[in-house]
């Protein structure tokens, strides 16, 4: 089944990519089929999962692949991996949905969708360390042409440098990886072996191998101080591309935490948790401030990307803290960490398909280029203010439930992160000013003339938004299965 | 019974969500749904504060969406569901821009205030308590076009929500210390958690209930609707600041600085907005500054453990300050204007309009024997048995409420000047009408105004109070005490009621501009020079690695031509000794012949020598 999942975008990739004649609109259709298809497959399997009632791996397939390096190919879902794999199918099919009238190479361009969106599933499926890296940096390939072939302003050269820097940091994760494998008797790259040998448990070199997953992983999340390439690849890349970055490609790097950082390296993860949190809280404020301070619209949703993958860095370096709390309450910030990761897929991949509108109708995402946007675009104007309340937290849509979630278990734990609190307040005020500046007032710049809201614009991100209301309202199933994964990661790490 | 009270938070809610997604489309429907729907709460509520029934539903790891009716919340709902239908009412008659979009955000909220006033656990009241919040928001700023009413709408947003910051901090609190997150588990928790809880709630509920020193983003909210005053000023969301203190009362009293801290903020808040609502010039302004003032006491009620009276206060303020949140939006429609000056003569011209606010305004003034007299007193001799310095402060607070509105009604009453059309229409263009349907929820409210003292005396006090943490009856000296001065001060005011003019009264203290210059700008400041930092530091130092790398590969290739130029050269030296050691080989044998004899000749010599 997760087999069928990687490799269904992927033999349709490879066929719109030799099929040279095949007219656009065929190709959209394939697209749309398939990201349908996926969005199908991955819902099949949360439904059997969660009837199943398991809390353990499940849908495992293991082929023998490089077995003198011990490493094969080993899949597997659990509530850490599913949620993601639901999310990243479901954000494909917004970008689907909003491409539906997207000109610019329909083929090639849906081929390399459906190449990322194979890659990202493998990702998440991946119970092996080489599969994983493999997979991870076939992303980085695969969104590197995105921006250079679809983008716009100086797309060449965000491209580059987010391809080289995310691809710096996978060498660092790579060097982690071998560290593990050195460590584990016998060698191995399988997650759930290394996890259950814990091998690196007191041994001093687990702290270096650590460090070097953190750097690599740190990279991709992003967190401050290796967030620079984000802002331009944000800027320049495609509306959708931003969406699958921001909601998929970022989420590797989190989920990287989670998966392997946490469990595999229980004991330093301990010892490192004070500068996990430390980037943590940094991030959320710096991420947050930086952002206040933009003032071109889709640098400033970029910016807050760092805020919010900052709460998740926090929880997890929290929920491993030293201290005598109950693991309960360590759960429960695991628990929000992952909420947080398909929280903000949802969000952020609507507000970046929302802020593709200003570069499709007016050219430019200088929020002073516009005023009054309301007037002549009240739908943009009521979607992008939801998008906008959902990304600040309110209580009602999914991030509500991640960061209280992410607060109430971090506090518990580590009290001081509450120093943290006050990004909630910050990100609040800069998208109402965003909001103000851009949407009311009197008409002024390019507002004049600009087109509202087209259906497949709408059907995109109200779709995205409508899920993240569905989660905020009704938590109990995503959190059904998020939580006992979070317990089991806690158990495991024996802290 | 639990459907009840679902069906009594989600019918407004529902609603309120498709009038707002229909836009346009349901602009003629809207007033009528809103009018009926909360019609339909109201009575919802009658039945659940009759019924109390309790819902609890699994929300979040380890806590559940708690909600109950209890003897706190059961007296309060139909009151705040009541004046909600009469606030729609009015703004029905009197039309609104965008009706859908109006009355879908008014059953929001209305929504969000249900949940808030029947929440038993911290993520059910956070969960209502930011709604609200984010509701008043798009109130505030309901006509979009006017760019200062939306950022009066962002102060009022981001204050409040700043103090909100502190229910996140209380859950982390609840988790830690005691695993549940119960408001009534709050006073068992264990040590510093149980204070770290209290405080944080504290500085939400004092946000939300304007109070020292949040208060400015009230007098900021005044730019919204008078119709949104009238509902989320005088009976709903302020009110649920200080409806959340009288809630974790136990825990208020279980820290003890708790306590004694709420108290002294409700006191000095009801003296420091009492001046702040005598020195104002426009009405609403004025009512504003009240409002903050009058929640002073609620906060008092609970810092000095008196909640039945603290609840009684809360419930005859909102009926009251309905009523003249209403009268003032009347006469700005009708007169477009709000200045008080202006408004000279506007209560002779609608006497009914103008009788039923003076009624309102004499039980803000504490006169007997209407509401605030009683209630106010009642919250007082609770204060006053807590520390008599508390209560003097009320008693004065008490004074002050008397002069402000008696300010206002002498005003309202003067005889209408001549020129008194040039004074109009400075705000917005007036209609000179006022129909009779808005009338009416005036006339009602004011009615609620003058009876609702039945709630500390009488039959209603009874089973008020029944379960409630009461205070000390008041003895008839103060009651008779706090009545006489109220008139005396009337009196003063009817006569000269302009005399009072304070600069920084009129400005709220300054408040603002203090938050703005501790608060804002700092905060603005460190955004710049972070994001300049982020562009020519961290980005930059992240381009000068690469160009550094591209520079050492530059140098890498320069060693590698020197490197590969040794090679060749060595190479090119072998060549031409090859070249060299060709040239014996001549073919010709007798040159053969003289290179033997040469070597031979030569390795005598080596021997000679060498031996």
């Amino acid at each position: 089944m997760l087999s069928l999942i990687i490799l269904l975008p992927l033999a349709a990739a490879a066929g719109l990519a030799v099929l040279r004649r095949l007219p656009d609109g065929a190709a959209r259709t394939v697209f749309a089929l398939a990201a349908v298809a996926e969005v199908v497959l991955t819902a099949a399997v949360w439904l059997g999962y969660s009837r199943s009632g398991s809390s353990s791996l499940a849908y495992e397939e293991r082929l023998r692949w490089i077995p003198n390096v011990g490493s094969s190919y080993h899949l597997g879902v659990d509530g850490l991996s599913l949620p993601l794999l639901v999310l990243t199918a479901v954000i494909f099919l917004a970008c689907a949905v909003y491409d539906w009238k997207a000109r610019d190479r329909a083929r090639s361009r849906a081929a390399l969708f459906l190449f990322l969106e194979a890659t990202c599933m493998g990702l998440f499926a991946a119970q092996d360390l080489i599969l994983f890296f493999l997979f991870f940096d076939l992303s980085i390939v695969g969104m590197y042409f995105v921006i250079a072939g679809w983008g716009h302003g100086d797309r060449a050269r965000s491209a580059l440098k987010f391809f080289l820097y995310t691809f710096l940091g996978s060498l660092a994760l790579l060097v982690g990886f071998i560290g593990l494998y050195l460590a584990s008797d016998p060698h191995t790259f399988d997650i759930p072996e290394l996890a259950a040998a814990d091998a690196l448990r007191g041994n001093p070199a687990g702290g270096f191998v650590l460090a070097a997953i953190l750097v690599g992983l740190a990279v991709k999340t992003p967190v401050v101080p290796f967030h620079t390439w984000l802002p331009p690849a944000h800027t320049d890349a495609p509306a959708s591309g931003s969406a699958v970055l921001a909601g998929v490609l970022l989420k590797m790097g989190a989920y990287g935490f989670v998966r392997i950082a946490m469990p595999l390296l229980p004991d330093s993860w301990r010892a490192w948790a004070p500068v996990i949190i430390t980037v943590g809280v940094v991030s959320v404020l710096y991420g947050a401030l930086v952002a206040l301070a933009q003032s071109d619209l889709k640098r400033m949703i970029a910016y807050t990307s760092v805020n919010h993958m900052g709460y998740i860095v926090l929880a997890l370096g929290a929920a491993g803290a030293a201290g005598g709390t109950a693991s309960a309450v360590r759960a429960t910030a695991v628990t929000g960490a992952v909420t947080q990761m398909v929280s903000h897929g949802l969000i952020t991949g609507a507000l970046f398909l929302l802020a593709g509108v200003l570069q499709d109708r007016a050219g430019t995402y200088d929020m002073g280029a516009f005023g009054g946007l309301a007037g002549p675009a009240p739908r943009y104007a009521g979607f992008f203010a939801v998008a906008a309340f959902a990304s600040l937290g309110l209580p009602g849509f999914s991030g509500f439930i991640a960061e209280f979630q992410v607060f109430a278990g971090s506090i518990g734990v580590v009290p001081v992160v509450a120093v943290a609190l006050p990004g909630i307040v910050i990100t609040a005020a800069l998208f109402l000013r965003a909001l103000q500046r851009v949407f009311t007032g009197p008409a002024k710049g390019r507002t004049k003339g600009f087109g509202d809201l087209r259906p497949v614009e709408m059907l995109s991100a109200g779709g995205l938004l409508v899920l993240s209301a569905l989660v905020g309202l009704l938590p109990g199933p995503l959190l059904g299965t998020i939580a006992p994964a979070a317990d089991a990661v806690i158990a495991l790490a024996r802290w | 019974m639990s459907a009840l009270l679902v069906l009594l938070i989600l019918l407004p809610a529902l609603a309120g969500g498709l009038l707002c997604l229909a836009g346009r489309r349901a602009d003629r429907a809207a007033p009528a749904v809103g009018v009926a729907v909360s019609g339909l709460v109201l009575a919802l509520a009658a039945a659940a504060a009759a019924t109390r029934p309790v819902f609890s539903a699994p929300f979040m790891a380890g806590a559940a969406f708690g909600l109950g009716v209890d003897d706190l919340s059961g007296p309060i709902l139909p009151v705040v569901a009541a004046v909600t239908v009469l606030v729609l009412i009015f703004a029905a008659a009197a039309g609104t821009a965008d009706p859908a979009r109006f009355h879908g955000l008014m059953l929001l909220f209305s929504s969000a205030v249900l949940i808030t006033l029947t929440a038993t656990s911290l993520p059910a009241l956070l969960f209502a308590w930011e709604i609200m919040g984010a509701v008043s928001y798009a109130l505030i700023g309901f006509r979009w076009r006017d760019v200062h009413r939306v950022g009066s709408g962002l102060t009022a947003f981001v204050t409040t929500r700043t103090a909100d910051l502190g229910l996140y901090l209380a859950a982390g609190a609840a988790l830690a210390g005691g695993g549940s997150l119960a408001l009534a588990d709050l006073p068992g928790l264990d040590g510093g958690w149980r204070d770290a809880a209290a405080a944080g709630i504290l500085v939400a509920a004092l946000g939300k209930a304007a109070q020292l020193p949040f208060s400015f983003w009230l007098s900021r909210a005044m730019e919204g609707p008078s119709t949104v005053s009238a509902l989320l000023h005088s009976a709903a969301m302020v009110a649920m600041g200080g409806y959340l203190l009288l809630r974790i009362q136990p825990l208020l009293a279980a820290t003890g600085w708790g306590a004694t801290t709420a108290a002294w903020v409700g006191a000095g808040t009801a003296v420091l907005l009492g001046v702040a609502a005598l020195g104002q010039q426009d009405l609403k302004q004025l009512l504003a500054a009240s409002t903050s003032a009058q929640l002073g006491f609620v906060v008092l009620a609970a810092g000095v453990g008196n909640v039945a009276g603290g609840a009684a206060h809360l419930m005859a303020h909102a009926a009251t300050k309905a009523g003249l949140f209403l009268a003032a939006g009347a006469w700005l429609a009708a007169l477009g204007t709000k200045k008080l000056p202006a408004l000279r003569g506007a209560a002779r011209r609608w006497p009914v309009i103008g009788a039923s606010f003076t009624v309102a305004a004499l039980s803000l003034a504490g006169i007997a024997p209407l509401s605030l007299w009683a209630t106010k007193d009642d919250v007082l001799a609770a204060a006053l048995e807590a520390s008599p310095f508390l209560y003097t402060a009320g008693l004065v607070g008490a004074v002050l409420s008397a002069a402000y509105a008696g300010k206002a009604v002498a005003m309202v009453w003067r005889p209408l000047p001549a020129d008194a059309a040039s004074a109009y229409d400075t705000e917005e263009r007036g209609t000179r009408r006022i129909s009779p349907w808005q009338t009416v929820p005036v006339l009602l409210l004011a009615a609620g105004a003058a009876v609702a003292g039945l709630l500390v005396f009488g039959p209603v006090a009874q089973a008020l109070g029944s379960g409630l943490r009461a205070g000390p009856e008041p003895g008839p000296l103060e009651l008779a005490l706090s009545a006489g001065l109220a008139v005396a001060v009337l009196a003063l005011l009817w006569r000269y009621p302009e005399r009072f003019r304070s600069k920084s009264a009129a400005d709220w203290f300054g408040l603002e501009r203090a938050a703005q210059a501790v608060v804002v700008r700092p905060v603005l400041a460190a955004a710049g020079s972070l994001a300049r930092f982020d562009d020519r530091v961290l980005d930059r130092g992240v381009d000068a690695a690469a160009r550094l790398t591209v520079l050492a590969a530059g140098r890498a290739a320069k060693t590698d031509a020197v490197v590969d130029g040794t090679a060749e050269a060595v190479a090119r030296g072998i060549r031409s000794a090859g070249r060299q050691a060709r040239r014996p080989q001549t073919g010709l044998i007798h040159q053969y012949y003289a290179q033997a004899a040469l070597l031979i000749a030569g390795a005598v010599v080596l021997l000679v020598l060498v031996r």
